[in-house]
């Protein structure tokens, strides 16, 4: 963007609450509450996923090809580095194709 | 999904990283779903509402990382409250607790005065300056991508305006004696990765960007408050007119590099076909990408909402916000009758180039049935919006003209 702008930001006149310097702001995150669907390698897909996310991040996305999920599977190994061995890999990919795929 | 899901037994490896983040810093027996989103938007239908800490009810797309969605209602207005702020995290562990006595605003790197700056210091050593800003994510709308794309499958809600306080990112620089050969400057915040092999979301933005640019802001209030931890306690970035995945949240390090960045969300994450449009032919693949940077004009109907019925003949107020990556909104048109002729709509106050811009309009649907009503804006410098979607395989960008449709009679 080369156009000029006007400058946008305001210095602020009069002074807002503030907060105390010794503030400890602590809160508390809800649980995941999904359960995938039973099936061949249900549980090392429940558990292996939900040890970095929770499983409404599968839940959630399109149905799309089969093959959409060993894509996101290597990603997860490649680079996200997952710490998961290819038979495992495989087992996720092969059940997440069988219940959310087209 | 059902509250008494919560009560089946965890399995190994959920135990362990409940039991971690237990450890960590205790959980509470989960209080939702609440409710379910707005069934008019099939991309919404049974999806769960959840009041998150210091949130209201929003639309839950992940639990962990949080992405909470804001509901398309609160868009009737400029300024989007706090508490219904969406919320998008990254990576996990998130912070959940900070301690103003002991955190501090590392600025360090290729500067000859490395600063750890407190809360009290940044208020008290710096002017403190305002903007009112858009945050918008990257992938707002993603979910609305024909083909599908894989990735959050946010509807509208990803983006939200406030009036953000605090110091400009160009004083500390300054303050710390940024040096002349550094190149880019990355921003890193208190969330870590759940294993050393995730890449820790960090951020960068070109030293010589920044220090033109005095409207970047280091903020520790929004819209007069202190920020809420899940929109980043106790200071963020803001970056006007940028997508909000530079807006780093729970800020705790900036650092001046004298090479450029190459990490992975800089690198590999959050790029858009290098083209004029960011796009390519629905389906395809770029031949080259470019991070992605400043937002594209968008415009919605907030009220009456999708789906809503309405009386035929009868005056209709209809309420809505339009934003651009930093122009300034010139003009929000309405049609009803698909686009063929475009009625003006009355604008808002104005809030500065970087805000939402507030329209409204009076509208008298003229026969029972169902009815379309599109809404599209002009920016500044001519932009508007498109009737046809724009495509990229990230499901980025998206600004086609929108609408909602009612039921008449």
């Amino acid at each position: 963007m080369t156009a000029v702008r006007a400058l946008a930001t305001l210095l602020v006149i009069a002074t807002a609450a503030v907060p105390s310097a010794a503030e400890t702001v602590s809160i508390t995150l809800p649980q995941d509450t999904i359960t995938l669907p039973a099936g061949p390698g249900a549980d090392v897909t429940q558990t292996q996923c939900a040890f970095c996310h929770s499983l409404d991040y599968i839940t959630t996305q399109p149905r799309g090809p089969a093959a959409q999920w060993q894509g996101v599977v290597t990603k997860m190994l490649k680079v996200y580095g997952a710490p998961i061995s290819e038979e495992t890999a495989r087992i996720i990919a092969d059940y997440l194709a069988a219940h959310y795929a087209r | 999904m059902t509250a008494g899901d919560t009560d089946r037994p965890l399995s190994r490896r959920a135990m362990l990283w409940a039991s971690a983040a237990a450890a960590a810093g205790g959980l509470l027996s989960p209080r939702w779903p609440a409710a379910f989103a707005a069934e008019a938007d099939s991309l919404l239908a049974g999806r769960p509402l959840a009041r998150f800490p210091e949130k209201t009810n929003l639309i839950v797309l992940t639990v962990r990382p949080p992405q909470l969605e804001t509901p398309a209602a609160y868009f009737d207005r400029a300024i989007t409250p706090n508490d219904a702020f969406f919320v998008r995290y990254h990576i996990f562990p998130i912070p959940t607790s900070v301690d103003l006595a002991r955190w501090r605003l590392a600025i360090k790197g290729e500067v000859d005065r490395p600063l750890a700056l407190s809360m009290d210091e940044l208020r008290t050593k710096f002017p403190k300056v305002s903007v009112t800003a858009v945050n918008q994510c990257s992938g707002n709308s993603r979910g609305r991508f024909a083909p599908r794309v894989l990735g959050g499958q946010w509807a509208d809600g990803a983006m939200g305006n406030a009036v953000w306080s605090g110091v400009r990112l160009v004083d500390l620089l300054k303050a710390a004696g940024a040096r002349s050969t550094g190149v880019d400057v990355t921003f890193d915040g208190l969330d870590r990765p759940a294993f050393p092999q995730v890449p820790d979301f960090v951020k960068s933005l070109a030293l010589s960007r920044i220090m033109n640019d005095p409207d970047v802001l280091v903020a520790y209030e929004m819209n007069g408050a202190r920020l809420p931890m899940l929109n980043g306690f106790p200071a963020r970035l803001i970056v006007p007119g940028w997508f909000g995945v530079y807006w780093v949240k729970n800020l705790s390090e900036i650092t001046v590099l004298s090479a450029p960045y190459d990490g992975y969300w800089m690198k590999t994450a959050y790029r858009i076909p290098d083209t004029p449009c960011g796009c390519v032919e629905p389906g395809g693949a770029p031949k080259a990408t470019v991070p992605i940077t400043s937002m594209p004009v968008r415009s919605f109907i907030a009220a009456p909402a999708s789906g809503s019925r309405v009386g035929v003949g009868r005056d209709i107020a209809l309420k809505g916000i339009a934003f651009d990556g930093g122009y300034g909104i010139r003009e929000v048109l309405v049609s009803d009758d698909g686009g063929e002729v475009w009625r003006r709509a009355a604008l808002g106050a104005d809030l500065g180039p970087y805000s939402f811009r507030e329209w409204s309009a009076t509208w008298k649907a003229r026969s029972a049935g169902t009815v379309r009503l599109m809404v599209r804006a002009i920016n500044a410098i001519g932009q508007s919006q498109g009737t046809t979607p724009l495509w990229n395989p990230a499901g980025y960008l998206r600004n086609v003209v929108e609408h909602v449709d009612l039921v008449v009679g």
